[in-house]
Parts: C-alpha cells; sequence; structure tokens
C-alpha cells in the first residue's frame, strides 16, 4: 500500500500543518505497513522540500515548475492526483487549510475517491482508516470509513503535532505537464494582514465579546493576544455589530479553533460559540457574569471585569514573560 | 446572465445536538432548520448579480421534502424559481454533489454560487467538488467579487490575509460571511414566494463513498476553577497556566 501526503507550502514556506500532517500520514503508514511519499508542489520550492524528512518522510516528490509561481488550484489540483495515479497512492492526505480545502475535493474527484475532511483523528481499524471528524462545529464528533478504492483525508490544523526528529528524506523531482486550461482561475497577488496569527492557526488566541462594550475596548484584547504571542478572536454578536472584522469570528458560523490557550474575555458562550472553540486545550474565561455558560467549558475563570482584569493580566503576563 | 445557488437546509445554529438512537446521525426531534447561513450569503449575491446584469437566479436544493422550506425562503428572497431533487437518502458530499451537478449540467449556469460549507456536516467539498465535476473553475471562501468583461475578481480568505483570485465565467463561488448582508424576505417576497414554483425530480442514485460509523458527543469539560472574582486573582491564574497548564 502506498500512502501520500501533500505539503503545502506558500511562498516558498512549508506550513506548520503541512509537518503535522506528514508526521500524521507517517503514524498511519507505519500502523498499516505501507510506504509514504510526501509531496510539494510550487514553483522553485525544491530546496525546502528536504526539511519534511525531520517530520517522517523519507521520500519526497517535488513537482517544481515556474508555471506554478501564482497558485492555481486546477493546476496544483492536478499536480497532486498524476502523481498519485502514477504512484499508486490509495490514501491520500492534505492539510485541511484553506488551500488544502480547496485542493482535496478536486483531487478526489479526478481520482473518483470518497473524501473526508477537516479530520481531527485518525486510527487503524481491521487494516483500514477511522476518521473522526467534528460535525455541526465540533457540538458532535463523528467517525467516518472511506469506502472507495482511493480515499482522501484532510488533516484539520493545529491539532496533530509536530514533533521535529532527526529523520532526512531523499528529494526527487517528477514532471507534470499543463495546459492554458490547467490555469482557468489563477491567484494575482496576496494581501497579507500584518502581524497577528490567524485564529486557525494560532497557538494561544484571546477572543473579545459583546462584554467588551465597543469597539474601542478591543485595545485590550489586542494588547493581551500580542504579549501571548497570539491571535485576535471575536464573539458573532461583535462581528455582526461591526466592532471587528469577519476573519476574527469564532463560532459555528465563523471558525473553529483547536488552540493550546483560548482566553474568552467579555464572551458568555452562546452554542454557537461553545462549538467553536471548546476543542481548545486550556479556555481562560473573564466575564462578570458568574452564571455565563462559558465557566462551564473553562478551565479557569475569574468572575470580574474584563476593564479591570484583562490590562492586569496583560501586565501579569509582561512581567512573567519577561516583556516587562 | 443565468445564475443558480445551491442551498442547504440544516439545523439553527442554537441547536443543542442530541445523538439518534442508532448512533450515526443526530435526533432530528424538536431542532428547528433553516437556510445554511453561508448559502443564504450565496442566494443574496444571486440577486445582486440579477440585479446589475439581469437574468434569472435558480435556487437547487437536494433532500427530502422538508427542504421546500429552505427553497421557499429564497423564493421569498427573491430567486425567480426553485428546484428540489428528491432523496430521502443519507448522501455524502460527493454523492450530493454528483446529484448537483447532474442538474446543473442541464441548466448551463453563468455563475454557480454554494455557501462555503453547511454547517451541518462542515466538509466545505460540495461546491468545489460540483466544480471539478463540471470542469469549471472555482473560488473558495468569497469576501469580495467583481464581475468585469466575462472576467470575476474574487478575494478568498486565506490564513492571515487575503488572496486575489481571477477566473473566467462560467465558475463557481464559494461565498464566506463579509462577502454581502443577505437581506431579510419582505411581506410581498413572502407572498409572491407562494405562488412560485418548485419544480420536483428525483436525485440520481449514486454510491455513498464516506459512511458514518459512530456519531458521539465530544468528551465533557470538567467544570473548571473559579480562581477569583477580581483583579487579584490575576497572580494565581498567570501560575496556574505557567504551572498547571504549562502552556506559557
Amino acid at each position: 500500500m502506498h500512502i501520500l501526503a501533500f505539503a503545502e507550502q506558500r511562498e516558498k514556506q512549508l506550513k506548520k500543518s503541512s509537518f503535522e500532517t506528514v508526521q500524521a500520514a507517517k503514524g498511519i503508514t507505519h500502523q498499516l505497513g505501507a510506504r509514504l511519499t510526501v509531496l510539494v508542489v510550487g514553483s522553485d520550492i525544491e530546496g525546502v522540500a528536504a526539511a519534511l524528512g525531520r517530520y517522517g518522510a523519507d521520500r519526497v516528490l517535488v513537482v517544481d515548475s515556474p508555471q506554478l509561481e501564482r497558485h492555481s488550484s486546477t493546476a496544483y489540483a492536478k499536480a497532486i492526483a498524476e502523481v498519485a495515479a502514477r504512484e499508486e497512492a490509495t490514501v491520500l492526505f492534505l492539510p485541511a487549510s484553506q488551500m488544502g480545502k480547496d485542493l482535496a475535493p478536486r483531487v478526489a474527484v479526478k481520482l473518483n475517491a470518497g473524501l473526508a475532511s477537516d479530520c481531527v483523528a485518525l486510527h487503524v481499524k481491521d487494516g483500514e482508516v477511522v476518521a473522526t471528524r467534528p460535525v455541526y462545529a465540533g457540538k458532535a464528533l463523528l467517525d467516518v470509513r472511506v469506502t472507495s478504492p482511493v480515499k482522501v483525508f484532510t488533516l484539520r490544523p493545529n491539532v496533530f503535532t509536530a514533533t521535529p526528529t532527526d529523520g532526512a528524506a531523499q528529494v526527487e523531482k517528477v514532471a507534470v505537464e499543463f495546459s492554458d486550461s490547467d490555469f482557468a482561475s489563477v491567484v494575482r497577488e496576496m494581501k497579507v494582514a500584518a502581524g497577528r496569527p490567524d485564529v486557525t492557526e494560532a497557538d494561544i488566541i484571546v477572543s473579545g465579546g459583546r462584554g467588551m462594550k465597543g469597539p474601542e475596548n478591543f485595545h485590550l484584547i489586542e494588547e493581551l493576544a500580542d504579549v501571548l504571542g497570539g491571535g485576535v478572536g471575536a464573539s458573532r454578536a461583535v462581528v455582526d455589530a461591526g466592532w471587528r472584522p469577519h476573519d476574527e469570528q469564532v463560532g459555528q458560523t465563523g471558525k473553529t479553533v483547536s488552540p493550546t490557550l483560548y482566553i474568552a474575555c467579555g464572551i458568555s458562550g452562546a452554542v454557537q460559540h461553545l462549538a467553536g472553540m471548546s476543542s481548545s486545550k486550556y479556555i481562560v474565561a473573564i466575564n462578570k457574569d458568574k452564571d455565563a455558560p462559558i465557566f462551564q467549558v473553562a478551565d479557569y475563570g475569574i468572575v470580574g471585569d474584563v476593564f479591570e482584569v484583562v490590562p492586569a493580566l496583560t501586565e501579569e503576563l509582561k512581567k512573567a514573560l519577561g516583556k516587562g | 446572465m443565468r445564475i443558480a445557488v445551491c442551498v442547504n437546509h440544516v439545523p439553527d445554529t442554537e441547536t443543542k445536538i442530541k445523538i439518534a438512537a442508532d448512533k450515526r446521525a443526530i435526533d432530528p426531534a424538536g431542532v428547528n432548520y433553516m437556510l445554511s447561513p453561508y448559502d443564504e450569503i450565496a442566494v443574496e449575491q444571486g440577486l445582486r448579480l440579477r440585479e446589475k446584469f439581469g437574468g434569472e437566479v435558480i435556487a437547487l436544493g437536494l433532500g427530502g421534502e422538508q427542504h421546500k422550506e429552505t427553497l421557499r425562503k429564497a423564493l421569498a428572497m427573491g430567486v425567480d424559481r426553485a428546484v428540489l431533487l428528491k432523496d430521502e437518502a443519507e448522501r455524502d458530499s460527493f454523492a450530493v454533489a454528483q446529484g448537483l451537478a447532474e442538474e446543473l449540467t442541464a441548466l448551463h449556469p453563468d455563475v454557480l454560487l454554494f455557501g462555503r460549507q453547511s454547517i451541518d456536516y462542515d466538509s466545505a467539498q460540495v461546491g468545489t467538488l460540483v466544480a471539478e465535476m463540471l470542469g469549471l473553475p472555482s473560488v473558495a471562501v468569497v469576501v469580495k467579487m467583481e464581475v468585469e468583461d466575462g472576467k470575476v475578481i474574487c478575494e478568498r480568505e486565506i490564513e492571515g490575509g487575503h488572496e486575489v483570485v481571477e477566473t473566467q465565467l462560467p465558475a463557481v463561488f464559494l461565498t464566506q460571511k463579509g462577502l454581502n448582508e443577505p437581506r431579510y424576505p419582505s411581506l410581498k417576497g413572502i407572498m409572491a414566494a407562494k405562488k412560485k414554483p418548485i419544480e420536483e425530480k428525483p436525485a440520481i442514485a449514486v454510491d455513498v463513498r464516506v459512511e458514518a460509523i459512530v456519531m458521539h458527543k465530544p468528551p465533557a469539560k470538567g467544570s473548571g476553577k473559579i480562581v477569583g472574582t477580581d483583579k487579584s486573582a490575576v497572580p494565581e491564574l498567570v501560575k496556574l497556566l505557567h504551572d498547571e497548564a504549562k502552556v506559557l
């Protein structure tokens, strides 16, 4: 059996979620007694591929073409499906990043494969992969099996571990032919927001809700996030009120997040918000209402005024982390 | 411009999930269903495109009789007509996409709109699967969309920023919150929707590739520790985060 893992690079940088995907794929490969190949696609990226050896890849294939300088999902999907078919890979893993979620369905159709997306756990039972995926924004978990001959899985970022080892990979270049029709859509430019990590990738998230009383008070949230090197999140109520941008919204109609630490400030904890963040490893809640549902999922709570507690926490952390 | 919008009928976001006796899905008893919020944004986008470029907007649903409720909502918002591809069986995303793709091949729209994901199974697959099945380009998680000279310039959300994507038409777009603010159906719209047709036809039968084994609740969080009731608790909190949780 041959397993193929896709490692995403952006701007010639491999993403952490790719290391997580490769290491998870390596674990499954081992359990199935299979062989693992990792694929990197892009332009002028041969040099970045070797780093994958430290996460369990023995063999890395690189589709490196100047035509891929600008990302095109149709061309990338073609490269992945073609290499998978050539290598006779029957199990594919991709990160459930925005790029992975865009590519996996196309790859699945090309390979006539079933796709289980956004998996948070994998195990092997009776020689096949069983994947656990959150449904209803994490209100429930569903164990699934893929029954088609070729199976595709995407893995949620920030859930699987990526621990570097001293392994090394053998990197090989492989060619895929592209035609103009493979570039029916292309990325013209990237607008990268400066500074804080995105909530889907952040290890620490500081989130604010209606208890912050207005957009002018969110600097308190930002300052706390910055001391921790974390991302800024928001509840649906404050996004709908226009206090914060949509891309910060955590919850069922926003982003589902799994950081190591989630600090909820002035968030009461509506069902749809809890669904999106309760898989965080540690949750801190700061809210003046002791009956707020957020305290039911919080590991640590302070029942108090966010306008006193949050700045005090920022100051204390500055001291503790030597940033004061 | 012919615009097709695919919509799904899903449990309300405030729903507390109860797992059904067979442990393979949720128990639908007492659950309120609604038009999936991202699909509502897709409907709104379809209406705005029609307002600008003329043409018609067709809403497409796949599922049981109850999906008519959601199609009715799309009609009330202003969609011209609706098609329900009827199927009571359990389908995975691939099978839903195959059903929709079959109908969309016949409809031949210029613009195909989907929500970026349904808020039930959260697979975020159907729109892109359909695009690949029809051999069309697609842009997912769209927060900005401008049509000019048969080309569409979109901004899509990625981790920590936006990608500006250029595509030709016909194409598939998966809409994200922030693209527009969906309108509320007017009373006139609601009345008119009652007279608009919902065409029904059976969805093509296909195999399911992703099988549910068991649905379970996430491990319950033990009730946490209230560290204190004002800012004097902050040093203790930091100590716990450092020594006990080891997250600092």
